[in-house]
């Protein structure tokens, strides 16, 4: 067997996520490429949290229902997921309190005492009962207690000699060749690592799950990276001041989910009749309103290509995985300032909370700034009209030069008019700007391709569907197509991509297959859909089910 | 544009009489003022809202945002925050700064952000013609209100000061000598300053005449005295008639927002090295 699924269970404030990190962290210390989903209601402390931890030998993103060891730290645990259990699986279980048939339980209560251990350390030791019971040896166990866990090393490290010791092998998971260790990263650091590789100078956000850990990333590393990170009142402030310092010469991003986003669409649309370069990342999680704050959904993309007054020219990028939202929003970042256009991040909460182990070779070089500059002749205007659309930008203090911006129909030096002609001209610069923005887009790979070439059905999907997609697609010989651009919409890359198809499958997180909906409006056709809508992300059990249904 | 005298060719389409002008003709003034001791102009950053007052992007001849309703304090902010060396000065109406967006008035007094407000406070709204404010009096009749407001009128300059603003003035539009000085104090003033402008609407609120009997100039007053400032600021409410205080009523010295924000931004090969360097601890 060359995969392994574990699901650590228990309440919430038990430190589950870190438990799972430390989990991922043990099994691709022991070769495997791992894959994190964190399940967690919207609270702080009680209701019931896990996470699922799939290791594999290529890399992943994309969980199993059924699951090889199950590691449960209350009765819950027990009895919502022990249907998850693989003929053979190992259930492991805190004999204090969790009372069950079968399964080993184990003495955390009283090795806790014994070492006088915080009730915390209750997570290292199951997780040094499942290490034992998974012929994981001590050592990788001690370096990776020692690596991951922030305080009190010691007495964590005592309570899994503690259970260690008691335990025995149950079910061995193979130690795989030594490749390169790769550090953990949620795509929401991912994220924050590609703004800082594109460029990024300030971050603004109010919290807001599931970007609130984007903030924390980049509020945590500010000093490393000499980064402005500002929380203001609300996500109009927000918006309006990422304008106010994109104004004055930084290079900002914001961060928020659909509903912080409805309170920004006012800004946004700021940004786009004055040009000011922004890039929002776009968390999506159920709604309408406030929904399933902490699950996972892509019901925004419709919202994300519309949203704001008026007609103006933006970018919108999809990442599905960690690579993709570092590499992506790098480049929303330098084509936002050199376009001069709002840019979105559109990720879910499964794409930003979800964390997977990450080749640092996926980071792009960092790269200079790439607006156009002024040249420096004569009189500056902001909005000096050119050939493709895009003026020379210019942030004050330039001696001798004023900078106007303006939200008001303007003209070539940012001076209000409700002339007809200078109006319609301005309009017309901002679709040639949006033209050109294609033009450059539509060079990048902007539809995604994966299976076979002369596969007559395809999954035609999106954002955090794509890996679940791509391996169900694999066992039926299946073609998935995944653009990850999606506005400007890369019509002809995917009607190239989904030539020789005579059945097109489009899966997606969300009720009215937003994604098929742009596609018809382009006339491309979709046949078939896979769609879910209950906030939780397709398990491969799941969609192979779904897809056997409309593709066999 | 013509530089040397900081308007532009914009036409100017205030209504004969507006208090506006007068508000434009300080405030060009003590930016020319400062700009002969040595304030490079360039510096000069000027954010409005939208609104009459608004205009004052278009005619005047210095960098602006021409932002929008409600939105200059967190536009100015930004602002500050990318380049602490700028001189950002805020003009914005009082349906502006204390209707659609107080809470960012709020919060940028509470900041205390390096930014000089000028509230243009004629007490109606003016762009969408003669509606009551937020300082309009109590029993106001305006066209939303043809019966008179239920509501009293709040004290702008009391909210400022609870919210902690380290400059808060007076002024009025017909005390020009008295204007320019608290322009220039507000802008020299490191700290969030703000100066609640009483000017009359001539089409919709023309109260000059009671502006004329009541307002006096503070004489005596201690600007670092925080309890007689609330006490001189609470004298009037923006309701009953009153004496009303003209000049400053509150100035004290306190570590501004966008000075904790000064940083040299890295180079690419720099941020290269520290995204590489945080990879190998993770």
């Amino acid at each position: 067997m060359s995969e392994w699924s574990v699901l650590i269970g228990g309440r919430a404030g038990e430190g589950l996520n870190k438990a799972g990190m430390v989990l991922c962290s043990l099994l691709h210390g022991q070769g495997y490429h791992v894959y994190l989903y964190y399940d967690y209601p919207s609270l702080i402390r009680g209701g019931h949290n896990f996470s699922i931890i799939r290791a594999a030998q290529r890399p992943v993103f994309a969980h199993r229902d059924r699951v090889d060891f199950l590691l449960a730290l209350n009765q819950e645990t027990v009895e919502r997921h022990r249907g998850r259990l693989r003929e053979g699986g190992v259930l492991l279980y805190d004999d204090y309190s969790v009372h069950t048939e079968g399964g080993v339980g184990l003495p955390l209560e009283r090795i806790l005492r014994e070492v006088q251990a915080p009730e915390i350390a209750r997570n290292t030791g199951i997780i040094a009962g499942f290490s034992c019971a998974a012929g994981i040896p001590w050592e990788t166990l001690e370096q990776v207690i020692r690596r991951e866990i922030p305080r009190g090393i010691e007495s964590n490290l005592a309570v899994a000699r503690g259970v260690y010791a008691v335990g025995s092998t149950l079910r061995q998971i193979p130690g795989l060749p030594q490749g390169r260790r790769f550090p953990l990263l949620t795509g929401n650091e991912a994220t924050g690592l590609g703004l800082l590789a594109g460029g990024l100078s300030s971050y603004i956000s109010y919290p807001m799950t599931p970007t609130s850990n984007l903030l924390h990333f980049l509020a945590q590393h500010a000093d490393r990276y000499r980064l402005k990170v500002v929380h203001p009142e609300n996500e109009i402030g927000v918006m309006l001041m990422a304008l106010g310092a994109a104004y004055g010469g930084e290079r900002v991003a914001v961060g928020t989910s659909g509903g912080g986003f409805c309170l920004m669409t006012e800004g946004l649309s700021l940004a786009g009749m004055a040009e000011i370069p922004v890039v929002i990342v776009l968390g999506q999680r159920p709604g309408p309103s406030t929904g399933l704050p902490t699950y996972s959904c892509q019901t925004e993309l419709h919202f994300a290509i519309s949203a704001g007054q008026g007609e103006f020219p933006r970018l919108v990028v999809a990442p599905a995985n960690p690579a993709q939202a570092c590499l992506w929003s790098a480049t929303a970042l330098r084509l936002a300032w050199k376009y001069q256009v709002p840019g979105f991040v559109l990720v879910d909460k499964n794409v930003a909370e979800g964390a997977a182990d990450f080749d640092p070779a996926g980071i792009p070089s960092a790269a200079p700034a790439d607006a156009v500059p002024w040249n420096g002749k004569g009189t500056y205007g902001r909005y000096t009209d050119t050939g493709d659309g895009i003026s020379p930008w210019l942030s004050p203090p330039v001696p001798g030069q004023t900078v106007k911006v303006n939200s008001y129909t303007h003209d070539g030096r940012g001076i209000s008019t409700e002339d007809p002609v200078v109006t319609a001209r301005l309009q017309e610069k901002l679709l040639r700007k949006g033209a050109a923005l294609a033009a450059e887009v539509a060079g990048l790979p902007t539809v995604l391709s994966t299976g076979p070439a002369d596969a007559r059905t395809v999954l035609l999907t999106w954002g955090s569907c794509t890996d679940p997609c791509i391996e169900v697609a694999g066992q039926y010989g299946l073609r998935v197509v995944q653009p990850v651009v999606l506005w400007p919409f890369p019509a002809d890359a995917l009607r190239a991509a989904l030539s020789g198809a005579d059945r097109v499958v489009a899966v997606e997180q969300n009720s009215t297959a937003q994604l098929a909906r742009l596609a018809a409006a382009e006339g491309i056709r979709v046949h078939d859909r896979i769609l879910k809508y209950d906030g939780r992300p397709f398990s491969l059990e799941d969609l192979e089910a779904r897809v056997r249904e409309v593709a066999a | 544009m013509t530089a040397g005298t900081l308007i532009t060719d914009a036409r100017n389409t205030w209504c004969p009489g507006c208090g506006n002008f007068s508000i434009q003709h300080a405030l060009k003034s003590v930016i020319l003022e400062m700009a002969s001791e040595g304030l490079p102009l360039e510096k000069v950053v000027l954010v409005t809202g939208i609104g009459c007052h608004a205009k004052m992007a278009d005619y005047l001849d210095v960098n602006s945002f021409y932002a929008i309703h409600g939105r200059v304090m967190p536009v100015a902010t930004g602002i500050a925050l990318a380049n602490p060396d700028l001189t950002v000065v805020c003009c914005a109406g009082d349906g502006d700064a204390y209707a659609e967006g107080l809470d960012h008035l709020i919060f940028a007094a509470k900041r205390n952000i390096n930014l000089t407000v000028i509230i243009h406070n004629n007490r109606v709204y003016g762009l969408t013609t003669g509606q009551y404010t937020p300082t309009s009096p109590l029993g106001f009749r305006g066209r939303s209100t043809p019966k008179g407001t239920v509501e009293a009128a709040f004290n702008p300059l009391e909210l400022v000061l609870a919210s902690g603003g380290t400059f808060l003035a007076r002024g009025y539009t017909r005390k020009q000598p008295m204007l320019q000085t608290l322009i220039r104090g507000a802008i020299r003033h490191r700290g969030f300053s703000f100066i609640d402008v009483l000017q009359i609407c001539a089409t919709y609120n023309d109260i000059h005449e009671m502006y004329d009997r009541l307002t006096y100039s503070l004489e005596g007053h201690n600007p670092g005295d925080f309890d007689a400032a609330c006490r001189k600021i609470r004298e009037w409410d923006y309701n009953r008639e009153a004496p009303i205080a003209l000049g400053t009523f509150y100035s004290v010295d306190k570590l501004s927002f966008e000075e904790r924000f000064r940083l040299t931004p890295q180079t690419p090969a720099e941020r290269e090295a520290a995204i590489r360097a945080h990879l190998e601890e993770a």
